[in-house]
């Protein structure tokens, strides 16, 4: 049984109580007037209900077509998603603008019908069920909160629709807005409010049901850094302490690295990788995923793969076991060091000094592109822009040029 | 930004016209007829009075016929008005959720507001025919007399409220099928998510979000209905002037109708009709005063 049957259960109970002998139904009421307080709803029922109550999701092959009216062309939005996501986890999903990251989070919450596939909530197939009717709350890219209720009207509203009695909603939606920190801004109108505590809102009014999933789609996008990074810490609080299965739609990827239990990269609607936040990074499945996470992007160099060779500007680099073809080399800024016998030799750009260690935007002489590489400022404070310089490198992913398939 | 110096002459050009325009039609007529309201026994074309005072207001108000126009017209406002807005509401909203052949509905409910009062009033005269007309044969009625010299105060006054009902939908549904459209989608996706059945959304949403274009279509009706003339003398017209302009006895005589037939009235000054107009526009600004206080806590911006 959800946690969702069981509050509505507790609701039931409490309206109409069991028919039996007479006398004892009295001495329950009684039992349950003097109690009231712990009985029906106090903080602490609250908090613990809202443990534990995450709820494994599972994506079968879910796919989303729009189709256009007036050319019947087709945009395939979500292409044959498979992906299961941990209960009680915060799952990032990642990609870039238009990959069909709302698209998917919008089946998931009952908003769109899928074209195909199906949606899992741990056992239930809730594919077709509407949306008030799957326990989800959702928080939109720009709130919508409803502009004129105040914030005790908004966070109790879907306890209204719900009918929990009054006292109870108070209760309930008083403790959420606790929670998010917006206690005392309960009898303010949206327009009333900043970003931060629009979000909040939007977030209590998501989490006040109870639900057994919270979807946030891009929740943080307009909002400065430094309150984008509060309200980052914030939402993990609030997701760790509530224990709800989570997704957070971004694309912003310093964003799902920080905050994900794991995250879900995707491309035109297409699943490209999940995992461990650390693990995507240092173990891409391919080049798209690769250049798509870290700050200063990942460096992608022209190279070939002959006889076994692998070979950058007419230098062997490496040995490897691979297919004679063209290949994109990748490199992380942070896999470099100096080193005077190093095997990549590129002429210095530029130098940018940040703090303890230099940024060296180098050239390879027939590779068109410069390359970043991040390296401690020791190493390197007899160079100057025009030197030569040689590099070695700690790791290294091999790409085929055209598919962007990882190959090492 | 229009700046005096330079732009102050293109605004002139621009407005001039209209201001010019306005100032004859419009407003030195209400000056004058604030001012010949006060005037006691003012002869128009003579121009002389018997000083200023109250005389006009006194004649006005202790006329049973004056007392009984305002009792017809407020009746109408009371009974047209929320008709007219519900009504309007929910056609709106009907004409919102549908896709298909919304256009056409809409052509037709649009139908009524470019087409001429009188034209319609004829309509509604065939309609409502003694012996032809399509009401009665539909209801199998026999031959009730509706508008014509038989007709009863209340059969008269259903008609005449079928009609401005009918009259005043058109341009509400357009300006709430618009305010409708206005209102973003997302709270209709956030009402789902957060569960809230039809009515409630109904409730809760769609109406205080629509509370602007409700309180628009409101203040215009109320005036609308305080201004009713045209659609009775079509209704029931025979001429204007006549006796029974307004039905049989002109017992469905308006405000503004009392105050026409008061401006032809022999040996009556025009100042008794400047009175009546002034106490219209009084009893219009207070209403819609009192209009706006009242909804400044439930209108939502
Ligand atoms: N209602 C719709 N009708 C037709 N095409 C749509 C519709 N909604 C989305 N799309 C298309 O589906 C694709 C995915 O859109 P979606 O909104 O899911 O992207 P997103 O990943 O959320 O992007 P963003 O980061 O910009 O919000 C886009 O190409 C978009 O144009
Ligand atoms: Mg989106």
């Amino acid at each position: 049984m959800g946690i969702f049957d069981k509050i509505k259960e507790k609701f039931k109970k409490k309206e109409k109580p069991q028919a039996g002998d007479s006398k004892e139904v009295k001495e329950k009421d009684l039992a349950l007037e003097s109690t009231k307080e712990e009985a029906v709803f106090d903080t602490e029922t609250i908090k613990k209900d809202m443990k534990n109550m995450g709820v494994e999701i599972r994506l079968e092959g879910l796919t989303k077509e729009f189709v256009e009216k007036k050319t019947n062309r087709i945009t395939v939005a979500v292409d044959n998603f498979d992906v299961t996501i941990p209960a009680g986890k915060l799952v990032g999903l990642l990609g870039p603008s238009g990959c069909g990251k709302s698209t998917t989070l919008y089946m998931i919450s009952g908003l769109h019908q899928p074209t195909a596939g199906r949606i899992y909530f741990g056992d239930d197939d809730v594919t077709n069920l509407p949306p008030e009717k799957r326990g989800i709350g959702l928080v939109f890219q720009n709130y919508s909160l409803y502009p004129h209720m105040t914030v005790k009207q908004n966070i109790m509203f879907p306890l209204e629709n719900m009918k929990v009695p009054k006292e109870e909603a108070e209760k309930r939606a008083q403790y959420m807005a606790e929670l998010v920190q917006i206690g005392d801004l309960m009898n303010r109108k949206p327009n009333q409010l900043s970003g931060g505590q629009q979000q909040r809102v939007a977030i209590a009014r998501a989490l006040v049901k109870m639900p057994r999933v919270l979807l946030l789609d891009e929740p943080l996008s307009n909002l400065d850094a430094r309150l984008r990074m509060q309200m980052r810490e914030e939402i993990r609080r609030i997701q760790r302490e509530t224990g709800i299965t989570t997704i957070f739609v971004t694309h912003d990827q310093e964003e799902a690295m920080s905050i994900s239990d794991e995250i879900v990269v995707m491309k035109d609607g297409v699943l490209h990788q999940k995992d461990k936040p650390q693990h995507v990074y240092n173990e891409p499945v391919d080049e798209f995923v690769a250049k798509f996470l870290g700050n200063p992007p990942i460096n992608i160099i022209e190279g070939k793969i002959e006889d076994g060779k692998l070979i950058v500007n007419g230098k062997v680099l490496e040995k490897v076991k691979l297919e004679d073809q063209p290949i994109h080399l990748g490199i992380r800024a942070e896999f470099f060091q100096v080193d005077p016998k190093g095997r990549l030799e590129a002429e210095i750009e530029f130098l940018e000094h940040i703090g303890r260690d230099t940024m060296v935007i180098a050239s390879i002489e027939d590779a068109s592109k410069t390359f970043k590489a991040l390296v401690s400022a020791q190493t390197i404070k007899d160079l100057e822009v025009g030197h030569k310089i040689r590099f070695n490198y700690s790791s290294y992913f091999v790409f085929n040029a055209e598919t962007g398939e990882r190959l090492i | 930004m229009l700046e005096w110096k330079k732009d102050g002459w293109k605004a002139a050009i621009a407005l001039g016209p209209t201001l010019l325009i306005m100032a004859v039609f419009t407003f030195y007529p209400i000056v004058n007829t604030f001012i010949m309201a006060f005037r006691n026994n003012y002869k128009f074309l003579s121009g002389v009075d018997e000083g200023f005072g109250i005389q006009n207001f006194v004649t006005v108000l202790s006329d049973p016929r004056f007392l009984g126009a305002l009792k017809n017209t407020l009746l109408m406002v009371v009974v047209s008005v929320p008709i007219t807005v519900i009504l309007s509401i929910l056609i709106a909203v009907a004409l919102n959720s549908i896709e298909r052949l919304r256009g056409f509905f809409q052509t037709i409910f649009f139908l009524p507001y470019v087409t001429n009062t009188i034209a319609l009033g004829l309509v509604f005269n065939t309609v409502f025919h003694k012996d032809f007309g399509l009401f009665n044969s539909l209801f199998n009625l026999g031959a009730v007399d509706w508008l014509g010299a038989e007709t009863t105060y209340w059969r008269a006054f259903f008609v005449l409220m079928v009609y401005t009902v009918w009259n005043g939908l058109a341009f509400k549904i357009i300006v709430l099928l618009s305010g409708l459209q206005n209102i973003d989608k997302q709270y209709y996706q956030a009402a789902a998510i957060d569960g809230a059945s039809k009515w409630r959304i109904f409730r809760k949403i769609t109406i205080p979000l629509l509370s602007p274009m409700i309180l628009y279509t409101t203040i215009t009706s109320f005036i609308g209905a305080f201004k009713v003339y045209t659609s009775v003398i079509s209704l029931f017209g025979k001429g204007a002037g006549a006796s029974n302009s307004f039905g049989p006895d002109n017992m469905l005589i308006t405000v503004v109708g009392y105050i026409y037939n008061k401006l032809w009235e022999a040996g009556t000054p025009f100042g008794v009709a400047s009175a009546g107009s002034v106490i219209l526009f009084v009893i219009i600004l207070l209403i819609t005063l009192i209009q706006r206080r009242v909804s400044k806590s439930r209108v939502h911006y």
